[in-house]
């Protein structure tokens, strides 16, 4: 295997941290303390992991309503992810967004989004800028985006304009097979949606979503064309979210338990450490050492989320504008 | 059970109605029901307003029900091709609902996030609304469309949105907003039958909230207001969740002597000039409650209309009691503060008649 022993560390240690992360935050938001709408991509952690792996800060990606692994890959602080879930002054955006907005402009995350395929454009726009700069060499533009995505007229238009312009583009659909509930056999028209690249003159491919080297091998292809100068490439990886739409949704109503089983024995973790024990890459010590380290992490975060306080009221009025001369306030 | 003095929907002076208290959400799938079986022309479009098929048997699950389930069990009486999931492709689906109602169909639209009419805006604005006009007249647009606005639920900034303004701004349009389980059967049900594009914008604080509902079929005429309460000292407007705000307001108003008249507008587009005119007439004083940003908004426009048309009335300046010029913040208390509160009413009304 051509991957380093630090980036295969970075790896598992990425991939449990999104795990744990994501059941962490669905636990404390189930005890009411987030206050808002938490969607978890728990079962995604290869998708985000692979690509994220041939990034550096100078690299940009857009995320969805689903974002927390793209935002762990990409390098954000968990505590400060929870405290912002859990609305606080500490977190990533003051208490602004909350989980449907995180996002780390230091890190080269434009943000999670809470409308479908609206981050799409805004990864082909970082992208416009490294061609403007002539730095593609150094970043590139990653649209992250779901099955449901790949319905919008949006993702389109930025795969037409990415390809017109070759841009250094990675378009990286997570299909995990539904959309909320609307399964992707009845909203998608194509039986890969790797297809529709051809229409678009950039190759698409099509990837084992639960297998993270087989995304770390597609994605260091694909961001290599684009490093080059050659232009987008649209990756599909077929997944499975292991809990619902959002927190309260309850995916008995329409998965079916054999399905959800069959995804679990393809656990991209588990399929990691049975990887590279065989191989012995790594050895079960280390791996749990990883592990141990996450679990005290996560701790740590929900405690400093806890104890952050909120934030000020007075906030509310603040950064709607960069300068503005009128009064932001309500008239009351 | 039939109205009473104390719980009235439809206003002073029509106690003894038969009915019942029912939730929003009940009511206004019943509604959509009883459009349907009505006018085979009736048909829904929205993602996940079954929600979820069988993969074997290709079947409807009904998972979701629609968004809040506002549209749980409609599939299984009227079939997938009436209610008819979507894929997440907005601008696609609503514009095909124009070519639909353009060529004969009554489509009825579920947005779910009312955010989310800006991904379709183009067809809502370019072809909804503008369709019949620049063809002469030659066509009509029987559309209805409903999604869920205002704060107060989590759902952060993109979620969040009451700029029904927006969309009361576009000629063509036409925008009703209930703001109780009476109003949303009524308006409902008018706005289906209606034969220009409507969009009915529904509170998400709204949804589980109960109320009395006449039990005869009616509608509400688009375009007219109603009196919540009658009173003399101060007029509030309220429409949308805003009314409930206001009702609130007017209550903790009587407890240290002050008697508000409280205006529900019901509908922004057409609206009723003359209610507010009639009620301004009366008690000389107006504090406007909207929970849509300030700039260009409904408040705005009701304030100009009465400072055109009841001027010499007046007694004081027109008051509005707005959401600041701000997106919509996550974290509860700054959501709190961001949304209009009975409190924010009652300062206002106190500063205007001098009882501070």
């Amino acid at each position: 295997m051509d991957i380093s022993k630090k980036k295969l560390e970075w790896i598992y240690t990425t991939m449990y941290r999104i795990r744990r992360f994501e059941e962490t935050m669905l636990e404390q938001t189930l005890k009411g303390n987030s206050m808002g709408v938490a969607h978890t991509s728990d079962g995604q952690e290869a998708p985000p992991t692979g690509i994220c792996a041939h990034l550096t800060d100078k690299d940009w990606i857009g995320s969805t309503h689903r974002g927390h692994g793209h935002c762990i890959s990409k390098g954000l602080e968990t505590d400060k992810m929870m405290a912002e879930v859990f609305g606080k002054a500490t977190g990533q955006c003051g208490g602004k967004g909350g989980s449907m907005h995180i996002s780390d402009f230091s890190k080269g995350m434009l943000g999670a989004n809470g409308i479908v395929g609206a981050s799409i454009p805004l990864a082909v726009g970082a992208a416009l800028t490294a061609k403007l700069k002539g730095i593609e060499n150094e970043s590139v533009g990653v649209s992250f985006f779901g099955d449901g995505a790949s319905s919008q007229g949006v993702l389109h238009e930025s795969m037409n304009l990415a390809s017109v312009w070759k841009l250094p583009v990675i378009f990286a659909c997570e299909n995990n097979g539904y959309a909320e509930a609307t399964p992707s056999w009845y909203a998608v028209s194509a039986e890969d949606i790797a297809s529709r690249a051809e229409g678009y003159g950039m190759p698409g491919v099509v990837v084992d979503g639960m297998d993270v080297f087989a995304v770390y091998d597609a994605a260091g292809e694909a961001i290599a064309r684009a490093r080059a100068g050659e232009g987008p490439t649209l990756i599909e990886m077929k997944t499975y979210r292991y809990h619902g739409h959002f927190h309260a949704d309850d995916t008995s109503k329409y998965r079916k338990p054999e399905e959800e089983e069959y995804y679990k024995k393809l656990d991209s973790i588990k399929h990691f450490e049975r990887t590279v024990t065989k191989q012995k890459l790594m050895t079960e010590k280390k791996l749990k050492s990883i592990r141990d380290a996450i679990e005290q992490e996560m701790l740590d975060a929900v405690e400093f989320a806890l104890n952050s306080p909120m934030p000020d009221v007075s906030t509310v009025y603040d950064d709607v504008y960069v300068n503005y001369s009128n009064p932001i306030a309500g008239l009351r | 059970m039939t109205t009473s003095q104390a719980n009235n929907p439809l206003g002073p002076g029509y106690e003894g109605v038969a009915g019942s208290e029912m939730r929003f959400r009940d009511i206004f799938r019943d509604t959509l029901r009883a459009e349907m079986n009505r006018d085979d022309d009736v048909f829904l479009m929205g993602e996940d307003i079954s929600g979820g098929f069988d993969k074997d048997t290709k079947e409807p699950l009904d998972a979701w029900g629609g968004p809040f389930a506002a549209t749980k069990g409609l599939v299984q009486e009227f079939g997938v091709e009436r209610i008819r999931d979507t894929p997440i492709s907005e601008a696609g689906f609503v514009g095909a609902a124009v070519g639909s109602a353009l060529t004969g169909m009554r489509p009825v639209v579920d947005l779910m996030y009312f955010d989310f009419v800006t991904v379709a805006f183009d067809q809502l604005l370019s072809n909804a609304a503008k369709s019949r006009y620049m063809f002469g007249g030659q066509t009509k647009v029987p559309l209805t469309l409903f999604a869920r606005s205002g704060a107060g639920t989590g759902h952060a900034a993109q979620h969040s949105e009451s700029f029904y303004s927006m969309l009361a701004h576009i000629p063509g349009l036409k925008v009703v907003v209930p703001s109780d389980p009476y109003s949303v059967k009524g308006l409902l049900a008018a706005a289906i039958r209606d034969d220009d594009p409507v969009f009915l914008v529904n509170d998400k604080k709204l949804i589980n909230l109960t109320g009395f509902v006449p039990d005869e079929e009616y509608i509400i005429e688009l375009g007219k207001g109603r009196y919540m309460r009658r009173g003399t000292d101060v007029t509030l407007v309220g429409m949308s969740y805003t009314s409930v705000v206001c009702q609130q307001a007017a209550d903790q108003l009587a407890e240290i002597g002050i008697d508000a008249e409280v205006i529900d507008m019901m509908s922004l587009s057409p609206f009723d000039e003359d209610i507010l005119i009639e009620s301004v007439a009366k008690t000389n004083n107006v504090v406007i409650v909207d929970e849509d940003t300030p700039r260009a908004s409904m408040a705005s426009e009701f304030a100009a209309v009465i400072a055109d048309k009841a001027f010499d009335h007046l007694d004081s300046p027109v008051k509005r009691v707005t959401s600041p010029h701000s997106p919509v913040p996550y974290s509860r208390d700054l959501e709190i503060e961001f949304m209009p509160q009975p409190a924010d009413v009652v300062g206002t009304v106190k500063k205007l008649l001098g009882r501070e």
